[in-house]
């Protein structure tokens, strides 16, 4: 069989969502830090690919092979790494990754809208999306709200990757609410709620009535372990405030 | 018109099958044509209920394959003769069912009956989510417990999406039917009150089922409570309920609420 007759090889781009962690120094105490929370929710990663972020931890090779080994053997899979230095080879280490985006939306209130070199490589639609919030002068950071009218049962997992999620209902224990933007339960909130998930710290989440399960804005979590007791059954907001989860009642 | 109603819970062993022999026996007394159908494939049970299990010849599997014809294999009670039963096969599994035979039965069954009840077999899985697929309202049966509330609210979820009628954009009827419920222990905390159940799973309550030892004579005595117990406390509620699911929705609001207070003056008084 000659090489022109043999079908061709498909190469594809395709863009997906990754949690990405960021050590911090020293990392003894960061690594310290993370045993603490994976303690207490096992699950929290699960499966998920993870990407390290190193920008301005300023490691050598040497402590970052011994860094992504200390994470292989909490489980924990590194899928790439951004912010490492250019003249490491990458034998041992996950591969290299740049020019990573954080969600449209927190990009089009930070980086100026000429980042031309970030839009090449984003897929057409969220470059369609950008374009649009140009358009609309001051850009809110909800710019598709998701709103459903019934009440969210155990087992659903409802995910907007775009902008906020508005439920005219309870959220039942053991579903799950990942919103981009902030998220609205006008019920009570007994599953999961995961507001700015892909990277939005100003996100916010209310609700009718806290008894969630698990709360967490912009990777900050709080498993309902961690939330005050007098704080339970009642309208809540939660929000970060200097890098902390902040719950306050709601009137 | 024909009704197909799913008794279905999630969890195991909190009253599906009890509950789809007392609604069909219930249902039949007040002389409507009832079939009452064990989807529990491989683990049937309804047939024991029913006191049936020495006659069941044919089965649910053998008429969704064509082996056997509804007329073989329809098993008519002996005390109510407009109540019959489409037993489970024992000794196949959930997987000898397929789509297109329930399909086939179910639409068979409707031109036959006024009332197909479908007992469902626990879990999440094809046999489950074949009991309901075809039906037209859903009695999601549930303790007043966490874990059976939590799966309750997953069943839901579930009859609002992978059923006929959801995909087809109609809204699926779905009522509450609480069982096992003990109103003292209830009161100390020990149980889910009826308030917090409805808070938290959000449909219309059918009936309110008190814990009682004759439910379980009434299974071992192969009876459905609401023939065989008619004066127990716990016939009174399915024979409530069954008047309610028949009735439709606009029945429902107002009994509830009343309902509601007379539980609450229960609690009232034993709690003093």
């Amino acid at each position: 069989m000659t090489v022109t007759d043999a079908p061709a090889i498909r190469f594809r781009g395709r863009s997906y969502f990754a949690l990405t962690l960021t050590p911090e120094a020293p990392l003894g105490a960061w690594l310290g830090r993370l045993d603490a929370c994976l303690l207490r929710s096992p699950g929290f990663f699960g499966a998920s690919p993870l990407i390290l972020d190193f920008e301005g931890l300023a490691l050598s090779r040497g402590e970052a092979l011994e860094l992504v080994g200390e994470l292989t053997r909490r489980g924990l899979r590194i899928l790439g790494l951004e912010g490492a230095a250019a003249d490491w080879d990458d034998g041992g280490l996950p591969p290299r990754l740049a020019a990573g985006r954080d969600v449209p939306a927190r990009d089009a209130r930070e980086a100026p809208a000429n980042d031309a070199a970030s839009r090449d490589i984003s897929s057409s639609d969220s470059d369609a999306r950008q374009e649009s919030q140009k358009g609309s002068q001051h850009v809110s950071r909800a710019p598709v709200p998701l709103i459903l009218d019934a009440p969210v049962r155990s087992g659903q997992s409802i995910v907007n990757p775009d902008g906020d999620v508005i439920v005219i209902g309870p959220v039942g224990s053991g579903a799950e609410i990942v919103a981009a933007g902030s998220i609205h339960v006008y019920g009570a909130l007994r599953g999961r709620a995961m507001a700015g998930a892909y990277g939005d710290e100003s996100a916010r989440i209310f609700c009718r009535r806290l008894e969630a399960e698990l709360i967490a804005i912009n990777g900050l979590y709080q498993t309902a372990d961690d939330i005050e007791a007098r704080l339970r059954a009642k309208p809540a907001q939660i929000r970060l405030a200097d890098g902390a989860m902040r719950v306050t009642p709601f009137e | 018109m024909a009704k197909v109603v799913v008794v279905t819970s999630g969890k195991g062993g909190v009253g599906k099958t009890t509950t789809t022999a007392a609604l069909g026996a219930a249902l039949a007394q007040a002389g409507e044509k009832v079939v009452v159908v064990d989807f529990d494939v491989g683990l049937r049970n309804l047939d024991l209920v029913m006191g049936a299990e020495r006659r069941v010849v044919f089965d649910l599997i053998n008429v969704a394959r064509g082996e056997a014809n509804l007329s073989q294999a329809l098993i008519r009670d002996r005390r109510v003769d407009t109540l019959y039963l489409l037993a489970a096969s024992q000794t196949r599994d959930k997987d000898a069912l397929t789509e297109e035979g329930v399909a086939q039965v179910i639409a068979d069954l409707r031109t036959r009956f006024d009332w197909v009840i479908c007992d469902s077999p626990a879990g999440i899985e094809r046999g489950a989510t074949l009991a309901m697929r075809f039906a037209d309202m859903a009695v999601v049966v549930a303790n007043p417990e966490v874990s059976s509330v939590r799966d309750s609210d997953r069943i839901i979820g579930l009859l609002d999406s992978k059923t006929v009628k959801a995909e087809s954009g109609e809204r699926m009827e779905k009522y509450l039917l609480l069982t096992r419920y003990d109103a003292a222990r209830a009161a100390r905390g020990d149980m889910l009150s009826v308030a917090d159940v409805l808070d938290i799973l959000s449909i219309p309550l059918i009936g309110i089922v008190p814990e009682s030892k004759d439910v379980l004579r009434a299974s071992n005595m192969g009876a459905p409570v609401s023939i065989g117990h008619q004066a127990s406390p716990a016939a009174a509620a399915y024979l409530e309920a069954a008047r309610r699911l028949a009735g439709g929705p606009s029945a429902l609001a107002a009994p509830i609420a009343e309902r509601k207070s007379l539980f609450g003056r229960i609690f009232a008084r034993r709690a003093a």
